[in-house]
């Protein structure tokens, strides 16, 4: 029988796999691709948890889900955007040459 | 058999988001892309063993599709061939991962230890539902999410200028 804490431990899994990525990858694409992991690690709980509530709390979480992606597809866009502008002065996506930010 | 499909969706998310982050076989960063959407679609199944219908169908059409070929977009228009000869540090690598695997190891052996009640009641995850609840007791939400949405395109139309004033 699948419980809840079978799809929690997944998402706790996958939240993992995310964070490792996002701390070692020094490409900055592949650091947002595990930003994207995260997040859905993050909307699976979200969905386990609102299964486990019962259908009108669950429909909440849905909504909260369907915020979360929203949030997500705008934050990678203008990720992107900025690593294409970071890329057209340097000509790198590397992360350890990031800007030389200042203030 | 919605156990069976559990487990093939959990093994299909784990086994591509692992590739998707650290490809033992290939440092292109396409392969990664392609690996996350395939996680993407496998998460997408578990919203639907989750009777989340409307939302698997949204993360596939957003997440596998949308934010997919955005990805794939900018890593075709940037040339990141030589970003793949560099190699990660190994120490400094191998201690965020040791560190990010504990946590996940943690958290899910804190979330199997409880056992659930036997039988969750049901998600009512179906459009009509969902569409009526965002239209009146979220609305407001809704409302943000659009005006976060119209200043990230403006934002994003002005950051991929052909040039910065």
């Amino acid at each position: 029988m699948i419980t809840a804490h079978h799809y929690l431990a997944v998402a706790a899994m996958l939240f993992g796999i995310g964070l490792a990525g996002a701390l070692t990858r020094r490409n900055s694409i592949l650091v947002l691709m595990s930003i994207e992991l995260m997040l859905n690690a993050a909307n699976l709980n979200l969905v386990a948890f609102g299964r486990q509530a019962g259908w009108e709390q669950g429909s909440q979480a849905a909504l909260w889900v369907m915020c979360a992606i929203a949030i997500a597809a705008a934050e990678s866009g203008v990720g992107l955007a900025l690593i294409l502008a970071i890329y057209r002065h340097r000509r790198s996506a590397h992360l350890d040459e990031s800007p030389p930010l200042k203030g | 058999m919605q156990d069976l499909l559990f487990y093939v969706f959990a093994a299909v998310a784990l086994i591509a988001g692992f590739l998707a982050v650290a490809n033992p076989f290939s440092r292109n960063p396409l392969a990664s892309a392609l690996f996350l959407a395939v996680a993407l679609v496998a998460v997408s199944g578990l919203f639907v063993l989750l009777h989340a219908f409307f939302l698997g169908a949204v993360q596939i059409l957003i997440y596998a599709g949308a934010v997919m070929v955005l990805f794939l977009f900018v890593i075709m228009l940037l040339d990141l061939r030589e970003e793949q000869k560099r190699r990660a540090r190994k120490v400094a690598a191998g201690l965020a991962s040791a560190l990010a695997l504990a946590l996940a190891a943690l958290i899910s052996a804190a979330a199997l230890a409880g056992g659930g009640p036997a039988d969750p009641p049901a998600l009512e995850g179906g459009a009509r539902a969902l569409g009526r609840a965002l239209f009146t007791d979220f609305l407001l939400p809704f409302e943000i999410v659009a005006v976060l949405l119209v200043a990230a395109m403006v934002g994003v139309v002005w950051l991929s200028r052909k040039e910065a004033a």
